[in-house]
């Protein structure tokens, strides 16, 4: 009666929300994402202690910090990682808004905490490092823009998108933060890339790369010392690097033991940009072999979800987004192993920072949301490929 | 305004024809276009995300591999990259004699510098390095310590002492850095063949070591090659022989009040030094540094023997009667016509009249000037000039020293007839006593020339002749004639057959002509004169011998007796038996029963 009074109950187009995230996630990665966040602790309780004792807190002051971030992140990644591909891009090209305009204002109300240079705001209880925030916006808004330049009568996206690079890059070297900076030129090179740009602009960008390598090297005496450090022959044991090396010798595969390293007490960035050499020395290189697996396996099962994808705009912004997340772990890890210079790029997930591990979470988010199965058009394309 | 075109035209046309709105057909073809295109980019970026997929796999694995990598490898003692960048070669030969006794040798000691940024207290630092080096400027470590300096040297070399002094302080900004020294054990022995030796680049760590005069010098790159693997430098010196020369000279060179000394010994067959001095010398171990208000021929850093030239005198006496010999010209017994006589102008005379006429062997003797220059006069300048160019009188010493490469005897230019006249008793013509030495070596060793070395070699070079064996023969004794019955009779010795020959030279004025009281006194001699094994030259520069009532100056009573005492000494060191004269049969008392 009630139906034929008022009619039958309005069936919800669409699944249940959280049953069909679960089931067109991509369920690896959100695995390897979370191992990552628990390795992160688990190595901060090692590396961080030094920098509690020395700025006068508990031991594991900084490891309950990160345990709060941390799952701010985790929060941030999974309502991030709910979003449609649409919504991603309208809330990426917002926050690249908030994003930017926080990065311009670096040099009036940025603080440098002794490190030489500007790339925080402080807000008393915590620090906000908006680069970091910049680089997932960065690279939505230039996704949407190159996809946008494939739409027939679309505008001149790709120009526009380099344009915003270069802006960019320009707010980053100010800071000076030149690892960030060529990270957002790497990024953009490779959205460039999959967009399917000619091959012969492709190596005309590569020099450009290399052209302003050179120049920053003549003209920035803190670029200038990181690169002669690298380049000089002998191995300095008193440079971070040094006591990297160090470090990874002494642990060996299995690791001193819990608790056992010595790196951390010597290293001033043992919780940021060398914690994989603390990771070494405590829990032996099998540890980081494990830790870089976690990281190859993001990167590759992203990219490969990425090659059915026929929407530009997803496949452009996944690419960009698995890229820099791939390339910030292993710069990282590159300069602790010595295959870099020293570039102070954090390793996403374990490294300490409120900033950085928001920011992580955030661009994972994203990219899952990006990787989530779903229904590619025409389905004579994909047979398509089986004839 | 650039239209669009319209497409598909044909639909579009009938469409409008039809009265239809045609933009919808224009949004269908464009949305299969968009399909189209789509699916080929995609299939582009199939193939190049993939190229991402496998560039991150790569280099995530590569990143991997260089951490095994590291973590086998063996740990190894991190070493502190210098500030110079590549390390320091330091491994510098030794230089030894000719039976391998040490003259040069490296020692390990500490460098001290300050790293003033790691200093606890500067001020008491800077005092308590004045109290242990009371040659450091208080003031100036303090300033240095305080100011922007990240790096000071402080001392080049630590004694052990020195060293626990230093440590005592306790101040973490003091540092120690290994360091090589050379060593010269034997002080000032063999001073300015050694030469000395001095820091060039320096590092933390090491430093490396320059030779700067003498052997150090001139074979530094030897000493510093590796490619030598450690093996040491063998000189022809016999240390026992050079210091027994040294300390003979230099109580001669006291005794006989002399400014200065130089001695020659050399092997007469083969041209090998066996023992050079010249006095004053110095400690290489602690090289005086260049002094502009000496004048070079004074200071103790020049080498009388090889850079020293001097008009010798008498000595050359022997070049003279060696060539008229060898030309056949005169035999000894040749009487000469020892009259005065004026050639040019200028005047030819002796210290004593010998009488109207003395025989060859006489003109050695008694050392006279007139018969010597009419010796000369019957072969003339023509053949002059190239004898004693033959005898290496002429040209710059061959022997291993720098400073002996441009040392070029003086001579006149134009060799007039007054020149070989003067020449033939040695005056005009200015040669270092090592120049000397090879000459007599040359022509007393049975006329084969030798060239002067101190470096030990299995083959030295020898040739080619300059006189022949009879020549050498007739000069040997008449060498040994001027000992037994000349001027040289103080240098006897007893067993080494002793034969030699003096010269006494005014010293020129730098003012123009010669000094009556300054002499150069000469002992060029050979033992023993049978056979010569060696040429001893010995040279006193001024001395002046007053153990008499009147002060001597002359060869025979300075520089002879020195010769003397420096060959009784040698000799035995050498290896030389003493001949055995027979016994006197009065001596001998037969016991009767």
């Amino acid at each position: 009666m009630t139906e034929m009074v008022y009619g039958t109950v309005r069936v919800k187009a669409g699944d249940p929300v959280l049953p069909r995230w679960w089931r067109t996630v991509d369920k690896w990665t959100v695995a390897c994402v979370l191992l990552l966040f628990g390795l992160g602790l688990l190595l901060g309780l090692a590396a961080s202690v030094p920098l509690a004792t020395r700025n006068g807190f508990p031991p594991f002051h900084y490891v309950e910090r990160q345990a709060v971030f941390g799952l701010v992140g985790m929060v941030a990644m999974f309502f991030c990682s709910l979003l449609t591909p649409d919504q991603v891009r309208r809330f990426g090209v917002l926050g690249f808004l908030f994003a930017f305009v926080a990065l311009a204002f670096l040099p009036v109300f940025g603080s440098d905490f002794g490190k030489g240079a500007v790339r925080w705001y402080s807000l008393g209880f915590a620090s906000v490092q908006p680069s970091e925030f910049v680089k997932p916006a960065y690279v939505i808004l230039c996704a949407w823009l190159m996809a946008a330049s494939q739409e027939i009568n679309g505008p001149p996206g790709k120009t526009a998108s380099f344009a915003v690079t270069v802006v960019v890059v320009g707010f980053l070297a100010m800071e000076p933060d030149f690892g960030q900076s060529a990270l957002v030129i790497f990024a953009w090179g490779v959205m460039y890339f999959v967009a399917g740009a000619p091959t012969l602009i492709l190596v005309g960008v590569a020099g450009l790369v290399s052209g302003g390598g050179v120049i920053a090297y003549d003209y920035s005496t803190h670029f200038a010392k990181r690169i002669d450090s690298f380049m000089s022959a002998d191995l300095n044991p008193r440079t971070q690097v040094g006591y990297a090396i160090n470090a990874i010798q002494e642990g060996g595969f299995w690791g001193v033991g819990v608790g056992q390293g010595q790196v951390k007490w010597q290293l001033p960035d043992a919780h940021t940009d060398f914690i994989i050499a603390v990771a070494a020395e405590e829990y032996g290189t099998l540890m980081v072999l494990f830790v870089l697996s976690l990281y190859t396996t993001i990167v590759v099962r992203s990219l490969t979800r990425l090659m059915r994808e026929r929407d530009p705009f997803t496949r452009i912004a996944g690419t960009g987004l698995a890229c820099i997340f791939g390339v910030q772990a292993l710069v990282n890890v590159s300069v602790a192993v010595r295959l870099m210079p020293a570039k102070g790029m954090t390793l996403p997930f374990i490294s300490y920072g409120g900033s950085s591990i928001i920011a992580a979470g955030i661009t994972m988010g994203m990219l899952l949301a990006l990787t989530r199965t779903r229904p590619q058009g025409d389905l004579g394309q994909v047979f398509k490929r089986g004839r | 305004m650039i239209r669009t075109p319209l497409r598909p035209l044909a639909r579009i046309l009938q469409a409008r024809a039809a009265g239809e709105n045609p933009d919808a057909i224009e949004r269908e073809n464009i949305r299969l276009r968009h399909e189209e295109m789509r699916d080929r980019s995609r299939d582009q970026a199939e193939g190049r995300l993939l190229m991402l997929g496998l560039f991150f796999f790569c280099a995530f694995s590569a990143v991997g591999a260089r951490m095994g990598l590291i973590a086998v490898a063996q740990p190894s003692e991190p070493q502190l990259a210098s500030n110079t960048g590549p390390t320091i070669p330091t491994d510098r030969a030794d230089i030894v004699d000719r039976d391998g006794r040490i003259l040069a040798t490296n020692l390990a000691t500490y460098s001290l510098y300050a790293q003033p940024q790691d200093m606890i207290d500067p001020i008491h630092v800077a005092k308590a390095l004045v109290k242990i080096f009371p040659d450091l400027d208080q003031a100036r470590l303090v300033k240095d310590f305080t100011g922007d300096r990240t790096f000071v040297w402080i001392k080049r070399t630590l004694s052990p002492e020195e060293m626990q002094e230093v440590h005592d302080i306790g101040d973490p900004g003091l540092l120690f850095g290994p360091r090589e020294m050379r060593l010269y054990p034997n002080g000032h022995l063999a001073a300015h063949i050694l030469g000395g030796a001095t820091f060039g680049r320096e590092g933390v760590d090491s430093a490396e070591i320059v030779g700067v005069a003498g052997i150090e010098k001139q074979y530094d790159g030897w000493l510093r090659d590796p490619a030598n693997a450690g093996r040491p430098l063998r000189l022809t010196i016999d240390l026992r022989a050079q210091a027994a020369m040294r300390e003979v000279l230099d109580a001669g060179m006291h005794l006989m009040n002399a400014k200065g000394a130089a001695a020659v010994l050399m092997e007469a067959k083969t041209g090998r030094i066996v023992a050079m001095t010249s006095l004053p010398d110095f400690d290489p171990n602690n090289r005086p540094v260049y002094n502009p208000k000496v004048k070079p021929g004074d200071s103790p850093l020049f080498n009388r023997a090889v850079q020293g030239l001097y008009e010798l005198g008498s000595v050359f006496k022997i070049f003279d009667v060696g060539e008229a010999l060898n030309l056949g010209l005169v035999t000894p017994k040749t009487m000469i016509d020892t009259k005065p006589f004026r050639i040019g102008g200028f005047l030819i005379h002796d210290f004593h009249n010998y009488g109207s006429k003395l025989s060859v062997a006489d003109v050695i003797r008694e050392s006279s000037n007139i018969g010597a220059a009419r010796i000369a006069m019957m072969f003339g300048g023509d053949k002059q000039k190239p004898f004693l160019q033959s005898l290496g009188l002429l040209d710059p010493a061959p022997v291993e020293l720098t400073a002996a490469a441009g040392v070029q005897p003086i001579y006149p230019k134009k060799w007039t007839d007054v020149s070989t006249t003067t020449i033939a008793y040695g005056h005009g013509i200015s040669v270092s006593p090592l120049m000397l030495a090879t000459g007599y070596a040359s022509l007393v060793n049975g006329g084969m020339r030798v060239y002067p070395t101190l470096i030990e070699t299995a083959h030295p070079r020898i040739g080619p002749r300059v006189v022949s064996e009879k020549t050498s023969a007739e000069l040997r004794s008449l060498l040994r004639y001027v000992v037994t019955s000349g001027t040289a009779e103080y240098g006897r010795v007893k067993g080494y057959d002793v034969g030699g020959k003096t010269g006494t030279a005014d010293k020129p004025d730098p003012q123009g002509g010669y000094y009556h009281d300054k002499v150069i006194s000469t002992f060029a001699s050979i033992f023993p004169a049978s056979d010569p094994k060696y040429v001893l030259v010995t040279m006193l520069d001024e001395p002046t011998d007053t153990s008499g009532p009147v002060p001597r100056r002359t060869a025979g009573y300075t520089a002879v007796p020195v010769g003397g005492e420096i060959i009784r000494r040698v000799a035995p060191l050498l290896g030389l038996r003493p001949t055995i004269e027979p016994a006197d049969q009065n001596a001998i008392t037969l016991a009767r029963n």
